[in-house]
């Protein structure tokens, strides 16, 4: 394969034995988040497209009420109407971690307790499609919050999910079959390597032995015609 | 964690009017240029929400997407006055495909 630049060592072919034992045990852990966080986001999915189409709906109808109030209403007179709010919203923000994403949680707190006592101004100037447009605008606010809470959150673990995908896939589709072709290399290298000490080592048996016998044998043919010599 | 943040909405005049009645911060915007300054001045300060009109938010995806992956502010896409282009929609659509690859949904 396309990177074999290991050291063909024992050494190496440990480390790498246990670099594939981490790569697989952290890709089954890492399989196993993006599966349990695409659960979860596909859920909240669902939850913020119903949430948002049902905003939309009543937000449109917050509109046209105001739409009705600015005309019956000059502006000036409506922004002088609403200017200085009588109702005002705090809002705290807390954190949730779903499988290692933060995500918001909104809890807000209004200052007045009473939804009949949002109304800004005095019923004197102002008309009573302002009160109308006021109170479906309070009405649509609550769901307006959660649906900023699940979207935010929809977003936040898209990104994880993304993130979490990528890396999952580099695991399975390139650092593990790398590192398995490495060790493969490796042990086929030390295989080679075994082998041919062995032969080398018969080779040399070979050598010696070859050697012994003539040796041998020139011993013998001085022997022999030294023999032959004194009995001739 | 019991800091308090604010919650603002950005828009035409129209359209964010109301929502000064209910103690939101109301940020009338006329030109993209202009919310755009103000989304960046408040994402600075304590500002954990941004409702922001359809209208206006076709013109400002960069911004958009550039406070997508942040914990705070958290921009939301509400329809204007003149109603829903199904802008806000079409971006979880996309964070489906950013998550799954493909819209499955």
């Amino acid at each position: 394969m396309a990177n074999i630049t290991v050291n063909p060592t024992r050494m190496e072919l440990t480390r790498l034995k246990k670099k594939l034992k981490t790569s697989q045990r952290g890709h089954k852990l890492l399989k196993d988040k993006r599966d349990e966080l695409m659960k979860q986001f596909l859920e909240t999915v669902r939850e913020v497209k119903a949430l948002r189409a049902e905003v939309e709906k009543d937000l449109m109808q917050a509109h046209g009420a105001f739409t009705l109030a600015s005309a019956l209403m000059s502006s000036e007179a409506i922004e002088q109407a609403l200017i200085y709010p009588k109702q005002s919203v705090e809002l705290t923000m807390s954190f949730q971690n779903i499988m290692s994403v933060n995500v918001p949680i909104y809890d807000f707190h209004t200052k007045t307790q009473s939804s009949a006592d949002i109304y800004p101004y005095g019923f004197a100037g102002t008309t009573g499609e302002l009160d109308s447009a006021v109170e479906a605008l309070q009405k649509v606010f609550e769901k307006m919050l959660k649906l900023a809470q699940i979207e935010k959150s929809a977003q936040l673990m898209a990104e994880e999910i993304e993130k979490t995908r990528r890396r999952v896939n580099a695991l399975e589709y390139v650092v593990i079959p790398n590192t398995q072709e490495a060790i493969r290399y490796i042990t086929m290298k030390l295989d080679e390597n075994d082998r041919s000490t062995t032969t080398r080592l018969m080779k040399v048996k070979d050598m010696i032995l070859k050697e012994a016998i003539e040796e041998k044998r020139a011993q013998d043919v001085a022997a022999m015609s030294g023999y032959q010599a004194e009995h001739a | 964690m019991a800091v308090s943040y604010r919650i603002a909405v950005i828009g035409d005049w129209e359209s964010v009017m109301g929502f000064r009645a209910l103690g939101l911060d109301a940020y009338p915007a006329s030109s993209p240029e202009e919310a755009r300054e103000i989304i960046h001045k408040l994402a600075k300060e304590d500002c954990a929400v941004i409702y922001l009109t359809e209208q206006l938010a076709v013109k400002l995806e960069d911004v958009i997407a550039r406070y997508k992956d942040a914990l705070r502010p958290a921009i939301i896409l509400i329809p204007g006055k003149e109603g829903s282009l199904g802008v806000g929609k079409r971006s979880i659509q996309s964070a489906i495909e950013r998550a799954v690859g493909a819209d499955i949904l």
